[in-house]
């Protein structure tokens, strides 16, 4: 079917907006993105699958991405016409049979209800109502989790069925491409863009219109435009939920950029880690041809584009643009120096539009309700919202949206409700890699590019893990020296060089041989690697040192000085000892231990031998009389 | 690999953007792993180098050079698995299947293989899971929550065996 009318659309539109808000049928979504499937939202979708169709009922029945809040997957959202969404929460096999029963009779006791939601603003097509019933039941931004946030990134997710450009086309999509193509020139995007102040969310925070513009002014017949979605940073999975739950978002965006930089191709360069998220791009990019969104001749303008999709082989550095083109040019992926910019000498040799998934997924938005709406929200050049994945040592993990400038305080303790099992919150890690930790004392600072970057950290894609009393930072620090210097491409010296030495001098500290100087050459190479490597990696690879040091020097002294891990991490200073009054002998450590150290015979205290004990905690793990503990070792 | 099917195999990807990547991917996903001759074959009909094909053979942690195992263990060793315990997990994957870090291979590759090569173990970067930290991947299977405890019941349904 093609679309090549604002009518097309919207006939489209109309015939399918009931698929979301039903008349009559009762409708259940399964939120299946990878986080959903592997608590086992699949297990619970195929149960209902079965169920429906051996009791031949009529309730339909789809899949829905994630709306968020991992904690309390897998999620199901429950349509009933007229009364609307109920989102029913960590739902089993077995509770399929009970929801069923409940819809049948027509009746509202469900259990597991998480929250209800009446109306949901889609943003591009405005609020739709859903219905106006369960009453008793708090409304979904009445929960700690959801208040305070604000979703114009997440505006579809986990509401609509990520693998139906219909149902994207229900709640107003592919009407700001529209907009572009017929009724806007590549300059007013350009200036749209512009007004809203939108910056690139990768992490660089680089403003995107400049980046648009200067790819807009080449000269050349041939332009590309790249999605960079090679999330490659640990702890960060929003872009992943993005492309999971809402990939035409993208798609749209990129046709909007394809469109101003006068572009016929683009490409999303996607880690190979995300087996699904691929599959939904896929999947979207073959529906929109098949509407005629994408291919020859887009909604019958004489604007041709085509989007393919290229995996990545697991490498960090491939996130950085210059290294991320090689890439697809079928080289290593090794960096370039800049200029010539990717603008003027990008794939190929041709001008190139690189942006972040979130960045794209802005665009469509941006376009509907101009850059003036956009530039409200949020600070003065830190406009619109950004999308963090809270997870680490927190109570509501999960994916949190909030508009830029909000403080961290309200991100970690309102939203995320502090410390699990009732610890104390001692910093957060932002901006993986080339972040840094932000100690508890500084929550009070807004999260936006300047204020960030001004501690010593940077934004970054969006990764936010919370680190507790029982994690030591000198071990925070070695991990991700651990990890950039790994991922090294090897071009440059003091990144090569540099991040493998300060690497040995971690190495030296937690090995309990740590001199008081070790500090002293530790930030003084941190430093020159800084300013002296050739790429983002290396110029950022020493935050996350420099901002420990910074912030919790004491950590480090009292590993050199005192050999002592103040939180029982690192394991040349503790040792696992078994009390001899609470041991029963029980022998289930002993059985357990992978490395048969553990003595003692039925029913007697059992003891650890220590020269061989390789301190993986096993024994504790397994002990149920709380007999075995984590204790400071007396002498190194 | 048949010759056949690395045929198909080159065919199917005619756009240069991402050529080269896309073939060795689906060459590793049929066979496991990259042989010499693959990659010998690969670099005369594509026409590329065989230096350049084995710098990206090498460069991508994503490529095994050597035969794997029957099921692929991958511990993710991101940052929220790592502060809720990862080290731990694969230090007792190491223990359980008797496999030790210091047998990393001269390519410099983290892939260690039991020795009945019913098992392969590396480390991830992220699986974009974190909400479920620790996190292991068996061949498709994302297992999260993981402790000590679950180890051993989880790797028998692979035909693991105490000794």
């Amino acid at each position: 079917m093609k679309i090549s009318s604002l009518k097309d659309l919207d006939a489209v539109k109309e015939s399918v907006l009931k698929k979301l808000v039903p008349l009559d049928t009762p409708s259940i979504r399964v939120g299946l993105a990878t986080c959903g499937i592997s608590v086992g939202g699949n297990l619970v979708y195929e149960e209902f699958k079965k169920q429906i169709k051996e009791k031949n009922l009529n309730i339909s029945l789809s899949k829905t991405g994630c709306i968020g809040f991992c904690k309390e997957e897998p999620l199901v959202n429950i349509t009933i016409p007229k009364r609307g969404i109920l989102i029913l929460h960590k739902i089993e096999p077995e509770d399929v049979n009970g929801i069923l029963e409940t819809i049948i009779n027509n009746k509202e006791n469900f259990d597991k209800v998480l929250c209800r939601i009446n109306t949901w603003d889609h943003i591009i097509n405005g609020i739709i109502d859903y219905g106006n019933g369960f009453k008793d039941i708090p409304l979904w931004n009445e929960l700690n989790f959801f208040k305070g946030q604000k979703k114009i990134v997440l505006r579809n997710a986990g509401i609509i069925n990520p693998e139906d450009i219909e149902e994207y086309i229900a709640v107003g999509g592919y009407k700001s491409l529209y907009k572009s193509l017929k009724e806007m020139s590549p300059q007013e995007i350009i200036n749209e863009i512009k007004d809203s102040g939108l910056r690139g969310r990768g992490g660089a925070g680089f403003p995107t219109s400049l980046k648009w513009e200067r790819a807009y002014t080449e000269k050349n017949s041939k332009k590309y435009v790249i999605c960079n979605a090679d999330e490659g940073d640990p702890g960060a999975y929003m872009n992943r939920n993005e492309m999971e739950s809402d990939p035409h978002s993208i798609i749209e965006g990129m046709i909007i950029g394809g469109y101003t930089i006068g572009a016929s191709e683009g490409v999303i360069y996607i880690r190979a880690e995300y087996p699904l998220a691929v599959e939904r791009l896929q999947k979207a990019i073959e529906e929109a041809k098949f509407y005629s969104l994408l291919g020859g001749n887009i909604l019958g303008s004489d604007f041709n584009f085509d989007i393919s999709i290229v995996k990545g082989a697991g490498a960090f550095v491939c996130g950085e643009e210059t290294a991320l083109i090689a890439s697809i040019e079928g080289k290593s992926g090794r960096p370039k120096p800049r200029p010539p910019y990717p603008a003027q000498k990008g794939l190929w040799n041709k001008p190139t539009n690189i942006n972040n998934v979130e960045t794209w997924t802005n665009i469509p938005v941006i376009i509907s309700k101009t850059g003036k709406w956009f530039s409200n929200i949020g600070t003065i050049n830190n406009t619109g919202t950004k999308v963090f994945s809270l997870v680490g040592k927190v109570n509501n993990v999960g994916l949190v949206e909030v508009e830029l400038g909000t403080p961290i305080e309200k991100i970690i303790y309102d939203i995320g409700q502090g410390a699990a099992d009732n610890k104390d919150v001692k910093a957060i890690q932002v901006g993986g890699p080339s972040g840094g930790c932000i100690p508890s004392n500084l929550f009070n600072t807004s999260v936006d590019y300047n204020s960030l970057t001004k501690l010593g950290a940077i934004m970054g894609s969006g990764g936010m893990v919370v680190m507790d009393q029982d994690t030591c930072m000198v071990d925070v620090s070695h991990f991700f020296l651990d990890f950039t210097m790994d991922e090294s491409c090897g071009k440059c010296v003091p990144c090569r060089k540099g991040l493998k030495t300060m690497f040995e001098i971690l190495e030296k500290i937690i090995s309990g041989n740590g001199e008081e100087q070790d500090l002293i050459i530790l930030e003084e190479l941190a430093n020159t690697v800084k300013k002296t490597s050739l790429c983002g990696l290396g110029q950022t690879a020493p935050n996350p040192i420099l901002t420990t040091l910074k912030y919790f020097k004491d950590e480090y002294q009292s590993h050199i000085s005192q050999k002592i891990c103040p939180a029982k991490i690192c394991k040349n200073f503790i040792e696992y000892t078994i009390d001899t009054n609470k041991c029963t002998g029980c022998t289930v450590c002993a059985k357990q231990c992978p490395v048969h150290v553990i003595d003692g015979s039925k029913n007697k205290p059992h003891f650890i031998n220590q020269q061989q004990c390789i301190k993986c905690g096993t024994c504790l793990a397994v002990c149920r009389f709380n007999a075995v503990s984590k204790i400071p070792k007396n002498k190194v | 690999m048949e010759t056949n099917l690395l045929d198909n195999i080159i065919l199917k990807y005619q756009n240069p953007s991402g050529k080269v990547l896309s073939i060795l991917e689906e060459v590793q996903e049929k066979q496991g792993y990259l042989s010499r001759e693959s990659l010998i074959y690969i670099s005369k009909n594509i026409k590329v180098p065989l230096t350049q094909i084995y710098s990206i053979a090498t460069f991508y942690s994503f490529f095994n050079l050597k035969p794997v195992g029957t099921n692929i263990i991958s511990v993710c060793m991101g940052t929220a698995c790592h502060v809720k315990g990862a080290a731990e997990i694969l230090n007792n994957l190491e223990y359980l299947l008797d496999v030790k870090e210091d047998e990393i291979t001269s390519d410099g590759k983290f892939l260690l293989t039991t020795q009945d090569k019913n098992f392969s173990l590396n480390v991830a970067r992220c699986f974009g899971c974190c909400s479920m930290a620790p996190v292991v991947r068996i061949n498709e299977k994302i297992y999260g929550h993981m402790t000590i405890n679950t180890l051993p019941k989880i790797l028998k349904e692979y035909g693991w065996i105490k000794k």
